[in-house]
């Protein structure tokens, strides 16, 4: 178990080999406006594997997760997906920016799932779906059809395939996003605080799905505030503040044993408040 | 004082039941109504007694064969090319202000100063007769071909077509596109609006799901932007419909209101050959509404209908 990161990851591991991580990011740092948000950020992210990154809001959690599939982009520092340097192509050992083609295709693995939805509200659930198989990969119609309403009935859903998002309940709606996210057969999935925006009765239901993904074996990135699915689902357990992973390891141990006092202070305060109002 | 009643069934206790209240008087209304209809009553009767106004005339002028061929050629036919020169010229625009290649922002900005700021009057009458007086033909072909072809001595000049200037700018054709280019600067106000009204989130989900800047536009973005856009182009429809009698300024005159005018002036019915045109842009506006309407309830699926809920519920809010 890593206490701090400050110090940067041996570089030049060998990227190939065969328990290479998915995901390998290496002293990530990002600043908006001057202002730093990830102060190099290390993560080693396994096959299979399910990782909580837990936090107070400004820690750069979201920033981290959305470097990833290069929704922002990085300062410094390397992030590898599954070998492949994210965002960049390295030659003649020079870094070259990646065209938007070329970006377009690394995402193209990585499904995310976001705090609001972002469901295309123009569009039915179904069609929300079909939606990338068919303009991003050229599946066709009939096959991309089958298989939507075979991922909508996989997260509760297959009685809802021809409502409209703003027809359905937030719950509903995030189960929506993630058969979406899912119709890509993404490596990876990335969950960007899935359940912050929900009515506290529905976070349940998006909870079970994530937890079925999980056990189906699939790697999920997920930000959250839920400290009992982080307890019960993930097999590592990152806590981030103030831009740097102050401590990570099993969930028992984090979560259950903290060592580090901004932790301890962290899931005092998420206890209480959870206390509040259930 | 009266007793509360309730009328569903007996009321076995004195809980209270349905509500059956009295409205508000509204007087101001009745007094509003009746002022109306006495001014009403005075326009009508002057419709009658005043012989001048001669609708029986303004209706035989609407049906004159110039006056029908100057609405469906000058009017109708030149409000679509224009309106779709304009819609699809200032999507364009738009997009490329808002793209990420600075000469392509600056190319847009200049095409909207420039369209924005003449008249479509002074447009109009500089493409009937300056254009003309300037290139009266157009060749099209290779770049600087005719100088080359010159400078090495060959036969041909790398001239692929040419336009007679002269004769095709005082053509309705010429007319429609510029009030389309005119048009187009106004309407890539109108579509960046648009597009940016759609949430960050819709792009930000179209690019994760490994969409290309062009696919999200098309088929994200747009159709959201849809719902923003139709609205004011609507507006623009209409006031396009009353700008094509701009068109005499090339000068087509196959156009409703110069040939109304026409009649007019021959006849000296000036006054119920106003009346006809009003008529006839009255109608075509109506028309146009109707189509806005229908236009509006496509694009605004997923978002509930105009009529009954005006805004989209929050992403955020539930309720199964």
């Amino acid at each position: 178990m890593s206490e701090t990161t400050t110090t940067p990851a041996e570089s030049g591991r060998s990227r190939t080999g065969e328990d290479q991580p998915l995901v390998r990011a290496v002293n990530v740092m990002k600043s908006f406006h001057g202002n730093e948000v990830l102060k190099g950020i290390d993560l080693d992210v396994h096959r299979g594997e399910v990782v909580c990154l837990l936090g107070p809001s400004g820690s750069g959690k979201t920033t981290f997760l959305r470097c990833i599939n290069q929704l922002e982009t990085v300062d410094g520092g390397r992030i590898w997906v599954d070998g492949d340097l994210v965002g960049y192509r390295e030659e003649g050992g020079h870094l070259h920016h990646l065209t938007d083609k070329q970006v377009a295709s690394q995402r193209r693995e990585i499904g995310m799932v976001f705090q609001r939805f972002n469901l295309f509200p123009h569009m039915t659930a179904l069609e929300n779906v079909m939606e990338a198989p068919v303009q991003v990969k050229g599946v066709a119609r009939k096959t991309a059809k089958a298989r939507a309403v075979e991922l909508l009935e996989q997260v509760g859903l297959g009685d809802k395939p021809s409502s409209y998002p703003a027809q359905l309940s937030g719950g509903q709606q995030q189960r929506v996003a993630i058969a979406r996210a899912l119709a890509m057969d993404p490596k990876l999935m990335l969950f960007d605080e899935p359940t912050s925006a929900l009515d506290p009765e529905l976070v349940g239901e998006v909870l079970r799905v994530m937890r079925d993904l999980a056990d189906q074996g699939m790697t999920m990135i997920v930000v959250t505030h839920e400290m009992s699915f982080a307890r019960e689902v993930a097999d590592h357990v990152v806590f981030m503040d103030g831009g740097v992973v102050v401590e990570e390891g099993k969930p028992k141990d984090v979560i259950g044993n903290p060592k580090h006092e901004r932790t301890q202070s962290f899931l005092k305060r998420m206890r209480t408040e959870h206390d509040d109002n259930p | 004082m009266t007793t509360p009643t309730t009328e569903d069934g007996p009321a076995t206790d004195d809980r209270p039941g349905l509500i059956q209240a009295r409205p508000v008087p509204h007087p101001g209304r009745w007094v509003a109504l009746a002022v109306i209809l006495v001014l009403l009553a005075m326009l009508v009767s002057s419709f009658v007694t005043n012989e001048r106004w001669n609708f029986p005339k303004a209706l035989e002028i609407m049906q004159q064969t110039p006056v029908l061929e100057g609405l469906w050629k000058g009017t109708i036919i030149g409000t679509v090319g224009a309106m779709v020169i304009g819609v699809v010229g200032g999507v364009v625009i738009a997009v490329l202000r808002l793209s990420s290649n600075p000469i392509l922002r600056g190319v847009s900005f200049v095409y909207t100063w420039f369209f924005r700021g003449i008249p479509r009057l002074v447009l109009l009458a500089m493409i009937g007769s300056g254009v003309g007086f300037l290139y009266n033909r157009l060749d099209f072909g290779v770049p600087f071909g005719q100088q080359l072809a010159s400078f090495l001595g060959l036969s041909s000049d790398f001239t692929f077509f040419t336009l007679n200037v002269n004769q095709f700018s005082s053509t309705l054709l010429a007319g429609i596109i510029g009030l389309g280019l005119s048009e187009a600067a106004y309407m890539a106000e109108i579509a960046r609006a648009g597009i940016l009204s759609v949430d960050k989130g819709q792009g930000e989900a179209a690019a994760a799901l490994g969409m290309n800047r062009g696919q999200a536009m098309r088929r994200v973005i747009l159709p959201q932007a849809m719902r923003v856009i139709v609205p004011p182009t609507g507006n623009e429809t209409i006031a396009m419909v009353k700008d094509t009698s701009l068109l005499s300024a090339i000068p087509v005159i196959t156009e409703l209101f110069y040939q109304t005018s026409a009649i007019g002036n021959r006849t000296l019915l000036i006054m119920p050959a106003f009346v006809a045109v009003t008529a006839w842009y009255l109608i075509v506006g109506s028309v146009l509404m109707v189509g806005q309407y229908f236009l509006e309830k496509r694009f605004g699926r997923g978002f509930g209908t105009p009529s009954n809920r005006r805004f989209a519920r929050p992403a955020g809010a539930g309720g199964a």
